[in-house]
This record gives C-alpha cells, sequence and structure tokens, in this order.
C-alpha cells in the first residue's frame, strides 16, 4: 500500500497507517514526507512501513514491533519509549534518539545529535540496541539502566569527535561499545572505560552484521578490526551513598 | 559517643501481660525479649504507634524523650538533630510524608458563606445534590441540532472525559513507593465511589486490571512500566513533570526496594536503582510538551484524556498556561504539603508553595487568557477534609486529589519513615510480613466511608450554600471569605475579607 503524504497533517496520515494496520496491510510505504510527526507512533503490529523524506519528531514512539524504514533523515525523539521493532535511518537523525527504549533496535547510519539513548534500559529478554554510523552529540548514554550502545564514528563530518562531552552520566547499567579513542575527561567517573573481550567480540560482530545488511554495506570486517572501548557503570546503584536515614 | 538522644521514650506499664505480641508488630526493632520481661530500645521508635494500638492490655505508653535540648529558637531540638545525623553519616537527610512546618494554612482563614433569610438554603435530604464531574477538556461553545422527530442531538464533538460522581480522586502513589495492598484498596474504592485511582509512576501491577476504567497511568521521567498496553489500560493518562514534596527533583527507588515483583510492573531487572530523573529528557520545553502530550493522544488514538501533574512553584500561573496551551485535558497542581515516600527533607521542607496560592493564581490565569475551559484543574496537597475540598473547588478546581488523607484512613500515623520501607502498618513496605497486615477489603472499605462521609458534607454545605451542583460552587469565589489575612494574601486568592 502506498500513501502520498504530500501537504497532508500528521493526524491524518496516521490515521491511514493505523486503518491499514487494521487492515491486516503488512507493508505501507508514505512519499513525500516532510516533518509529519508520530509515524508508527503505538503500533503494536509487526508491519513495515517505508518512510520516503524527512519525517517529524516521535517516529514509531510507544511502539511494539514494527519495522520502520526511513529513506532520509529523522527529526527528534525517534523511538521513544520503545518496547520492540526496528527503526533504520538512512541518512541522520536528531536529539534524544530512543530516550528510554526497552527493547528493540535502531540503526542510524549517519550521525545524531544530543542525548543519545538516554535511560535505555533492558528488562528479561529485551535488550534495546542502538547502532550509530556516524557521530553522536553530547550526553550520550546518559542515566543508561541496560541494553546496547553503538558508535562507529565511520560516517559524519570529520572534524567532530566520536562522540560530545558529558558521556554516559548517571550511567547504572548496559554497555557502550565506542569505535576509536575518546577523551577520557569527558566520561563519567562512575565509569569505567575497558579494552572489549571475546566476548564483546562476539556480540559486536553480531550487531554489525545487521547495521551492514541493514544499509548494504559489504565488508562488516573492516569495521570490527578497528580498536573498540567499551563503557559500562563501576557500579549499579550510582547514588546509594548519598542518603541520611 | 552518641551526639544524639532517642526521639521518643516508650514505656511499658505493670498491666503487660507479657504476650510479647508489641515485638511481633514493631517492624523497627523497639521491642525485645530477655527471658523474663520486655526490653526496649528506645533509639529505633519512629512513634507511629503500631505497637500502642495492637497492646492487647493498652500497656503502652509513647512521649517525647524528655531529656530536653535547652531551648533556642534559632537553634531548634530538629535542626540539632539533623546536623548530628549529617556530620554521623555525611548523607542528604531523607524524609517522607509532607511538608510539616508552619507555614500558613490557608484553608483555615477562609470561611464558608451560608443562607439566611433571603436565599433560602436548599435541604439536601429533600433534594438531589449533585457532585458530578467531568475531567476533560470542554468546548467553547455547544452547538445543537433537531433531527427528524424534533429531537434535540448535540453537534459538537466532546472531546474524551472522565465522569466522576464525586469531586474527590485519589492522588498518584506508585506500586514501589506504597504496597500492592494499598493500590488495590483504592482501586476498589475508586470503583465503588465512582471515581479514580492514579498508579503514580511504579507501572500497573496485573492485579489492577479488572479496574482499569478507573485508574489513570502515569507517565514520569523514568518511563517506567510504560508500553502499549500500559497506555489502553486506563481512563486517562498523566504525564507527571512534577511533583509538591519535590518540585524540580526526580526520585530513585533503592535497589534493595526493587524486589522481583517491583520489577514486573516497573519492567527493569530487580535489585537494580530505579532513577527518574529530574526532568524528562525529551521535554525542555512547553513545545516539546505539547509533542509528547499528542505522542500518547496518537499512540491512544485520542480516545482518552492526558493530563500534566506539576509541582505549585513561584510562576505556576504561567507555567499552568503553558501547559494547558500544550494540550493538556486536565492538569494537576500539587502544593508543596504533598506527600512523598522519599525525598530530601531540605526540599520537602522549602521549597515550592501552598495549594490554595498556587490554585487561586492558575484559575485566575486561565480565566484572564480565555482557556479556562480547555482543562480541567485538579488541586492537591495537604487536602484533609471536606472543608478543603468546598474551599478549593470555590477558589476554582474541577475536583481535588487525596493521598496522605486515604492513607491515614488505613492506619497511617504520620511517622514520615515510609523511606526505610518498614512501616508498620503495611502501607509503604515491601514485606510480605508486614504488607499483610492491611486488609484489602476492609481497607477498601474504610477508604470509600471516607469519601462517602465527605460527599455527605459536601451535599450538607452546598445546600447551606444555596446550590444545587458542585459546578455551580467553581470558582465561586464570592462565596469565601479571607479571616486574619492581610491585603496581600486576599489580592493573590481573589476573596473579600470577612465583613464586606
Amino acid at each position: 500500500m502506498k500513501i502520498d503524504a504530500r501537504g497532508m497533517h500528521y493526524r491524518e496520515l496516521n490515521e491511514r497507517i493505523h486503518d491499514a494496520v487494521l487492515k491486516g496491510i503488512k507493508e505501507i510505504d508514505i512519499v513525500n514526507v516532510l516533518g509529519q510527526r508520530y509515524i508508527g507512533t503505538g503500533i503494536g503490529e509487526k508491519v513495515t512501513i517505508n518512510v520516503y523524506g524527512t519525517p517529524g519528531s516521535d517516529l514509531g514512539a510507544f511502539m511494539d514491533g514494527p519495522v520502520i524504514n526511513v529513506f532520509g533523515s529523522c527529526q527528534d525523539v525517534i523511538g521513544n519509549t520503545m518496547n520492540n521493532g526496528k527503526i533504520v535511518v538512512h541518512k541522520d537523525a536528531g536529539n534524544v534518539v530512543g530516550l528510554s527504549m526497552r527493547g528493540g533496535k535502531i540503526f542510524i547510519k549517519g550521525s545524531v545529535g544530543y542525548r543519545t539513548g538516554i535511560h535505555i534500559k533492558a528488562y528479561k529478554d529485551q535488550c534495546p540496541v542502538i547502532v550509530i554510523g556516524g557521530k553522536a552529540g553530547d550526553f550520550l548514554g546518559e542515566y543508561m539502566a541496560g541494553g546496547i550502545l553503538v558508535v562507529l564514528g565511520i560516517f559524519g563530518r570529520e572534524k567532530d569527535p566520536i562522540v560530545g562531552r558529558f558521556i554516559a552520566t548517571g550511567m547504572h547499567g548496559g554497555t557502550i561499545y565506542i569505535r576509536g579513542s575518546i577523551n577520557k575527561s569527558h566520561v563519567a567517573h562512575d565509569v569505567s572505560i575497558e579494552e572489549i573481550d571475546e566476548n564483546d567480540l562476539s556480540a559486536l560482530k553480531n550487531i554489525i552484521q545487521e547495521f551492514c545488511d541493514a544499509f548494504g554495506i559489504t565488508d562488516p570486517n573492516s569495521i570490527l578490526s578497528h580498536q573498540f572501548l567499551k563503557l559500562r557503570p563501576k557500579s549499579h546503584r550510582p547514588y546509594g551513598q548519598m542518603y541520611a536515614y | 559517643m552518641n551526639f544524639s538522644y532517642p526521639e521518643f521514650l516508650v514505656k511499658v506499664s505493670e498491666n503487660c501481660i507479657k504476650c510479647r505480641r508489641c515485638i511481633k508488630e514493631c517492624s523497627f526493632g523497639v521491642f525485645s525479649w530477655d527471658g523474663e520481661k520486655i526490653k526496649i530500645n528506645h533509639e529505633k521508635c519512629v512513634a507511629c504507634h503500631r505497637c500502642a494500638a495492637c497492646c492487647p492490655a493498652s500497656a503502652i505508653t509513647i512521649l517525647k524523650y524528655p531529656v530536653s535540648f535547652k531551648e533556642n529558637h534559632l537553634w531548634t531540638e530538629e535542626i540539632l538533630r539533623d546536623i548530628k545525623k549529617q556530620a554521623d553519616t555525611g548523607g542528604k537527610i531523607l524524609t517522607g510524608c509532607g511538608n510539616d512546618k508552619p507555614y500558613p494554612v490557608l484553608w483555615d482563614k477562609m470561611l464558608i458563606d451560608a443562607c439566611q433569610v433571603t436565599n433560602p438554603s436548599i435541604d439536601p435530604l429533600r433534594e438531589p445534590m449533585e457532585l458530578r464531574t467531568y475531567l476533560g477538556k470542554k468546548p467553547e461553545k455547544l452547538e445543537f441540532w433537531h433531527d427528524k422527530s424534533g429531537e434535540i442531538k448535540l453537534t459538537t464533538v466532546m472531546e474524551p472525559q472522565i465522569k466522576l460522581e464525586t469531586p474527590v480522586i485519589f492522588a498518584g502513589m506508585s506500586y514501589g513507593a506504597v504496597s500492592l495492598n494499598v493500590h488495590l484498596i483504592l482501586a476498589r474504592a475508586a470503583k465503588e465511589l465512582g471515581t479514580i485511582m492514579n498508579t503514580g509512576e511504579g507501572g500497573l501491577p496485573q492485579e489492577l486490571l479488572p479496574y482499569k476504567d478507573h485508574i489513570v497511568v502515569q507517565i514520569a521521567s523514568g518511563r517506567f512500566g510504560v508500553n502499549l498496553e500500559y497506555l489502553n489500560s486506563c481512563a486517562a493518562i498523566e504525564i507527571k513533570i512534577g511533583q509538591g514534596a519535590k518540585p524540580g527533583i526526580g526520585g530513585h527507588l533503592p535497589g534493595e526496594k526493587v524486589t522481583e515483583e517491583i520489577s514486573r510492573t516497573r519492567m527493569i531487572p530487580a535489585g537494580t536503582d530505579a532513577i527518574s530523573p529530574a526532568p524528562h529528557h525529551d521535554i525542555y520545553s512547553i513545545e516539546d510538551l505539547r509533542q509528547l502530550i499528542y505522542a500518547i493522544k496518537e499512540a491512544t488514538r485520542y480516545r482518552k484524556p492526558v493530563g500534566v501533574k506539576i509541582a505549585a512553584v513561584h510562576n505556576v500561573a504561567a507555567i499552568a498556561s503553558g501547559v494547558v496551551r500544550a494540550g493538556a485535558d486536565i492538569i494537576t497542581i500539587d502544593g508543596f504539603r504533598g506527600g512523598t515516600g522519599a525525598s530530601p527533607k531540605v526540599i520537602r521542607d522549602h521549597a515550592g508553595l501552598p495549594i490554595e496560592i498556587a490554585l487561586a493564581r492558575v484559575d485566575e490565569q486561565l480565566r484572564k487568557e480565555g482557556i479556562r475551559h480547555l482543562a480541567s484543574i485538579v488541586a492537591s496537597g495537604g487536602i484533609r477534609s471536606s472543608a478543603d475540598v468546598l474551599k478549593a473547588i470555590a477558589l476554582g478546581a474541577d475536583a481535588v486529589a487525596i493521598g496522605t488523607a486515604a492513607l491515614i484512613a488505613l492506619g497511617c500515623h504520620l511517622c514520615q519513615k515510609c523511606y526505610t520501607g518498614l512501616c508498620a502498618w503495611g502501607i509503604t513496605t515491601q514485606k510480605p510480613e508486614l504488607t499483610r497486615r492491611l486488609n484489602v477489603e476492609e481497607g477498601a472499605l474504610r477508604v470509600t466511608n471516607l469519601v462517602k462521609a465527605w460527599n455527605l458534607e459536601i451535599k450538607e454545605i452546598l445546600g447551606a450554600l444555596g446550590i444545587n451542583s458542585i459546578e455551580s460552587l467553581r470558582g465561586n469565589r464570592e462565596r469565601l471569605r479571607g479571616i486574619d489575612l492581610d491585603e496581600v494574601y486576599l489580592d493573590v486568592l481573589g476573596i473579600k475579607p470577612a465583613g464586606r
């Protein structure tokens, strides 16, 4: 099914998507998207939504199952509090990617803005994964409670650092992998910076393979052969000692 | 050397029958058995009165510890104790419940009018009194059409509303802060009373699903337990920006309180800290708030009202205007006397505003801007009685939320130790041996009784005012007078002084 979103208000567009999903349609192409918010928000079915253009904020918020392919760049807060599914962005994304997501995957070929992966968490067999092909802005992985965040630094502007300042403040769970080096003074003091081991490598292999498949990158080993750093919280209770009882 | 003396002195009189029930009842470990008699560790007493209430011989008395600090109006006993505790631990002092400092309670400085001769009162025993309240966005005007048979039909499309049979609702308290039994009690009472309870930000226990039409689910900065099922298992959704007891700060549920059950509803691993950041990191502006409000509306296909809860702070009127313009259908203003399961004491006692002032200012501001109909106002934070409810509605609230009052009905004695997780009354604890002290059926009856009693009193006062519907009192400040208030307070509250 194809929807031409030119000049269409987001509410009408999303009503049409919801109606199509209710009718049992499994794949929806939306063309001429320009700034419409909330595409895929609140959808709990396993459908595929292909977005051509530039969608607005909160793409895939609270979603629980769909695959959204964006052939363009995204605005802010994609995958907000998402529970399951997959978002693939072929260009860049704005701020607050994957806020509080609990499951599913977000693959972004290009770079992202501030506050990526804030407070993402894992629960039982759910483990959210965010992979950034380019660079990430400040406040990466703040309050991170679980899941996996990967920044590859392959794409994006050359002059930008791979990750901005204030990395992983308040992190108390999960793992951040960064391909390349970072300025250690920008990493929160209660987070450890380690070399990766065999287990990390095998986890990364699967993730990178899926990332490469999503974007037609043929040589995952060229990405993997580079140095990776692993960021982990030193404590699962970063604020345990601050109170008088 | 011990720098602090016990706060309380526990006495067991000669009436003691040595049944040792006090040892079992005290969750703070005050009592023990030395083989012959009850031994007492005064230092551990928090004055929750559980032992005294349960002692079959009425043998227990709890007094303030008689070593009195030398009287000093600057360096009060509380200040001395706090300094010593901080010198011992190096930590922020935690507390529970609401602000207990002697700030003016403006409810007690307002008097309600009554009818005499010239405007007859109404007898609520004889005439119907309407307490029904609808929460949600109201249209600017109503339009009608006549169908073929001449019947009048509504043309205006109404936004979703919550229908309440009383203007009293239950305030947000999370599973984690309170026990599952408290949630079940409030849910049952809400259903019985035709009102709503609020999950707080700890997720929705599965046991509450049968009551979903009487439940408001909360989305706070931690997004705990928020998924599609959560958003669709409720009467309304509330975005929690702030709370009266701790305006501007986040919260941490310590890992040791994240049990298997709590972990299931919050959807985080057991034993990890549940951290609610101070702001929502997708909301740094009114525009961002609008974005989240509409994300929730989109996710629920515009079928449920979306509310926003904010703490009463100095600039509350302008903030509330922004919140309403952002699209909130209900705005909850929580005053600084609102309770909490845990808050740094310095914030609880020194930040925010009394709800009376915040409510009056918000209602006035929204009216001035012509947007009062766009959202219902819920006032909360220290509502103690039906008189407070009446005065709040006359100041402009559509409904009030009660938390502490409902917990007092369940046995809370305001010992303020909620944050320890040891509540001897089974309210703010997850320990099974303590939570089972609250019987769900009996508790639901007690809370239902409380609100029913208030309903009767509200009807009584409405009758005295010559009003037969709670709606006619809303924002009707002409029926309030201030006593013992200076001109500035009268102006802020928008009421006349007694005698005018």
